[in-house]
């Protein structure tokens, strides 16, 4: 049996998986499905190679690692001496799992600081996500009985900090706050000494959209990183790369430019409420060995998930198994 | 850089060719493999690219090769001839309302950047056009949205309409036109909250908004860095709402934007402007040609080739060296064959598409002024003295005479006599060469006829003076 016919046995497993499902009828009829290029191909052979790579291209998975992906797929059929398509069904997923864990076992949980306080960077783009996943993780943190803070550290962009003020009410938590303009660094320091002072579990850091190309925004996060690691001595903390699954093949310089200036531990994928799948990532942990961590999946504050490479994978060919 | 261009990736394949005098269907093909990868790199709709080359082979397989081009080069030419031709000319800026105000509605995904994008709209109408534009904050939905317009109206000192969070968007654009039109605005521009395009209830609501307003430009603002998904969004937008123009922002990044062809190709929505930087000011019209190299990701390469058209005049090129072959070069043919090599300016590498100039590697080390001094000197001597160079290096009276006729010294007149006589000497090495390899020198830029020595450097610098 299949992995995925034992993955999607349970019926809630697959309600929960449903959540993850990509696109609507309206718009998918644009594109291939793969169940369909299974069934109605009558022999593995190069257009059956080509249809495949269309599907793993069309859902953004890094041009790369798709020629790559194909290539071991061909070597496993010819290994296998597989003849009918739909018996790559399963190779298909398997070869997927392999490209996203590779032999690991990926732990995506925060990594809490037991001893004292737990912070967490935001970092990416413009506009990908950065303060909407803070206001949803600070609601779910909460929802796990942590107190939670928040610290505005994007003092450039027009209304950003009343941004994450208003998502600090709606969850019920403290957002510290200096004026527009000032050096973000300063804004993380200060929120770093009230959460200790106050006690607070988890600090959540905002930072401004930045492109990965500009420099100096690049070496603010630096400036920011020093900050944190001299205030907070010896402790370990989350940076995450927020990624909106719209993007393309940029999201790859993406996060190996803000890997190089701020230590990325995990991405979190927005917006796959959408009918993008945001399969960069895929190509992301393939070069990278960067994680996914969360998804977010709406604008809604529950709507941000831990990472499930099953349900991702599952949404990546929902069509496949209906 | 991050990425593979298509520059990189066509030599691998011109590597190949290179040598052969044709093309075959097979070398056009394995060059198609390459442009379609680049083209899935920069984030071109699958569709899209499988269009889009199958088209450009079909053309390529009929063309002629251009002389002085390789037949890679050529290949490029054709894509990036079609590439822009897909793209469409210089786009119709806004279509502006005589009668009444002028109205404008942004729309597009959460995070595009429309907030960001009507400020600078704003800005740039106001400066370029002498509008008067109101901003209707119509965003009701993220949180901060209107004070993030309101901010950015202060910035700009444009004047922001807001009702606030709790009015439904339709009443608040119904009440900020009536203050336009009441308060003499002539240009209003909506900024309305980012929507998924499967959001029907939101679609509806811009529908809704469509009907109010009756917008005169319907702009959908496009994230550069948008991958595959472009076209379900264009095209889900553009049925809904029927699209007339597309800005691109945050085209300052890396990317290569590919979404633009995209959304160029399967809707032929027009793009008009690109938002280019987080000052407010950063907007500019939208260039389809710039776009397209930078598609392609090969600029030089193009430039280059644009350069060999515009500039190098085949045949003039192949009559000098005729000139040169056959030993009569004169100080007319210096002076021509210094300004078109002036012509081509610092791009030395066009020196490889000339026939045997390949073999005159500092040429474009000629500055300006030097080249004034030659031209003055040249200028002062008789006609008979420019056809016929002996007369002048015979005789020392002819020489101070030319000397003090151009206000240049003696010596400079003397070193610009040694020149030409250096690129005699040169060009009798060339000697004995028959045209064929000559014609090859010319196609096969790095290729050295084996036939001619390389002079050991000694034409290099010949044109120093
Ligand atoms: N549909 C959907 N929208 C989302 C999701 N996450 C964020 N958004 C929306 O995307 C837009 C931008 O989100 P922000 O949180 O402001 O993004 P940001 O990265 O902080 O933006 P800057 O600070 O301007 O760089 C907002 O309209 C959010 O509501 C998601 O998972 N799904
Ligand atoms: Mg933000």
């Amino acid at each position: 049996m299949g992995i995925f016919q034992k993955l999607f046995q349970s019926k809630e497993q697959k309600l929960k998986a449903q959540k993850y499902r990509l696109g609507m009828e309206k718009t998918r009829k644009s594109m291939s499905s793969l169940k369909e290029v299974l069934t109605n191909s009558k022999k593995i052979d190069e257009a059956l190679f080509d249809k495949l790579e269309e599907i793993f291209i069309m859902a953004d998975i890094g041009i790369d690692t798709v020629v790559l992906f194909i290539d071991a797929l061909r070597k496993e059929v010819s290994h296998l001496k597989i003849e009918k398509p739909i018996d790559l069904e399963n190779i298909i997923v398997d070869k997927m799992f392999d490209l996203y864990l590779k032999g690991d076992i990926i732990d995506t949980n925060i990594r809490f600081n037991d001893s004292g306080l737990t912070l967490i960077l935001f970092v990416g783009v413009n506009g990908t996500g950065k303060t909407t996943s803070i206001g949803k993780m600070a609601y779910k943190l909460k929802q796990e009985g942590k107190t939670v803070m928040l610290a505005a550290g994007d003092t450039f962009r027009a209304g950003a900090i009343n941004q994450l003020k208003i998502w600090g009410d709606r969850v019920g938590c403290s957002v510290i706050t200096k004026a527009e303009g000032s050096d973000p660094s300063s804004v993380i320091y200060d929120a770093i000494h009230e959460a200790k002072k106050q006690n607070i579990d988890v600090l959540l850091c905002d930072t401004a959209g930045r492109l990965q190309n500009k420099v100096n925004l690049m070496k603010e996060l630096d400036k920011i990183n020093r900050t944190i690691k001299r205030e907070l001595p010896n402790t370990i903390y989350e940076s995450y790369l927020v990624i909106d699954a719209t993007t393309g093949q940029n999201g790859l310089n993406q996060a190996k430019v803000f890997k190089e200036a701020t230590d990325i531990s995990g991405i979190v994928l927005t917006k796959l409420d959408g009918t993008a799948k945001g399969g960069i990532v895929l190509a992301i942990r393939n070069e990278l060995n960067i994680p996914i961590s969360f998804v977010g999946l709406g604008e809604k504050i529950t709507d941000l998930d831990y990472f499930d490479i099953e349900n991702y994978i599952y949404g990546l060919f929902a069509d496949f198994f209906e | 850089m991050a990425f593979e261009n298509l520059t990189s990736r066509m030599q691998m394949a011109f590597r190949r060719i290179t040598g052969k005098a044709k093309l075959t269907e097979n070398d056009i093909e394995e060059m198609m493999k390459e442009v379609r990868l680049s083209l899935l790199e920069a984030d071109v709709n699958y569709k899209v690219v499988k269009e889009f080359t199958s088209e450009v082979k079909a053309i390529a397989l009929g063309e002629k090769i251009m002389k002085g081009l390789d037949p890679g080069q050529q290949v490029v030419k054709v894509v990036n001839d079609e590439l822009v031709k897909l793209m469409g000319t210089e786009a119709v800026l806004v279509r502006f309302n005589e009668t009444r105000p002028t109205v404008i509605m942004m729309v597009g995904l959460q995070g595009a950047g429309k907030t960001t994008t009507a400020g600078k709209l704003g800005y740039y109408l106001r400066k370029n056009h002498a509008k008067k534009p109101l901003l209707i904050a119509a965003d009701i939905y993220r949180p901060a949205a209107i004070d993030q317009l309101i901010t950015v109206g202060n910035q700009l000192e444009i004047p922001v309409f807001s009702l606030g969070i709790d009015v439904n968007p339709r009443e608040i654009v119904k009440e900020g036109l009536k203050k336009a039109n009441a308060e003499g605005f002539d240009l209003v521009i909506i900024d309305t909250a980012g929507r998924l395009h499967i959001n029907e209830t939101l679609m509806d609501e811009l529908i809704d908004i469509k009907k109010i307003v009756k917008p005169d430009e319907i702009l959908l603002t496009v994230d550069a860095m948008t991958g595959q998904d472009a076209v379900n969004v264009s095209m889900a937008f553009n049925e809904a709402l029927e699209i007339t123009g597309c800005i691109l922002t945050k085209l300052d990044g890396d990317t290569r934007g590919g979404a633009a062809l995209s959304i160029r190709k399967m809707t032929g929505i027009p793009i008009k402007f690109a938002g280019t930087g987080e000052k407010l000011t950063e907007i500019e019209l939208f260039h389809p040609e710039r776009m397209a190299s930078r598609i392609l990701g090969m600029g030089d390469v193009l430039t280059l080739i644009e350069k060999a058209q515009e500039e190098i005049d085949e045949d003039e090129a192949m009559s000098m060296m005729e000139k040169m072959m056959s030993g009569h070069f004169n100080f007319n043919d210096l002076l021509k064959q210094m300004k078109m090599i002036k012509r081509m300016g610092a791009f030395s590498g066009i020196l490889k598409f000339l026939p045997g100039m390949s073999q005159l590697q500092n040429i474009d080390k000629v500055d300006d002024k030097q080249l004034v001094y030659v031209e003055a000197i040249i200028h002062s001597m008789t006609p008979e003295e420019r056809k016929n160079p002996e007369l002048i290096s015979r005789s020392s009276s002819r020489r101070n005479r030319v000397a003090k006729g151009s206000g240049r010294s003696t010596t400079e007149v003397n070193r610009l006599i040694g020149m030409l006589d250096k690129q005699r000497d040169m060009m009798k090495r060339f000697q004995g060469m028959n045209p064929a390899s000559i014609e090859k020198m010319g196609q096969n830029p790095t290729g050295q006829p084996s036939s001619v020595n390389k002079g050991k450097g000694k034409g290099k610098g010949g044109f120093r003076i």
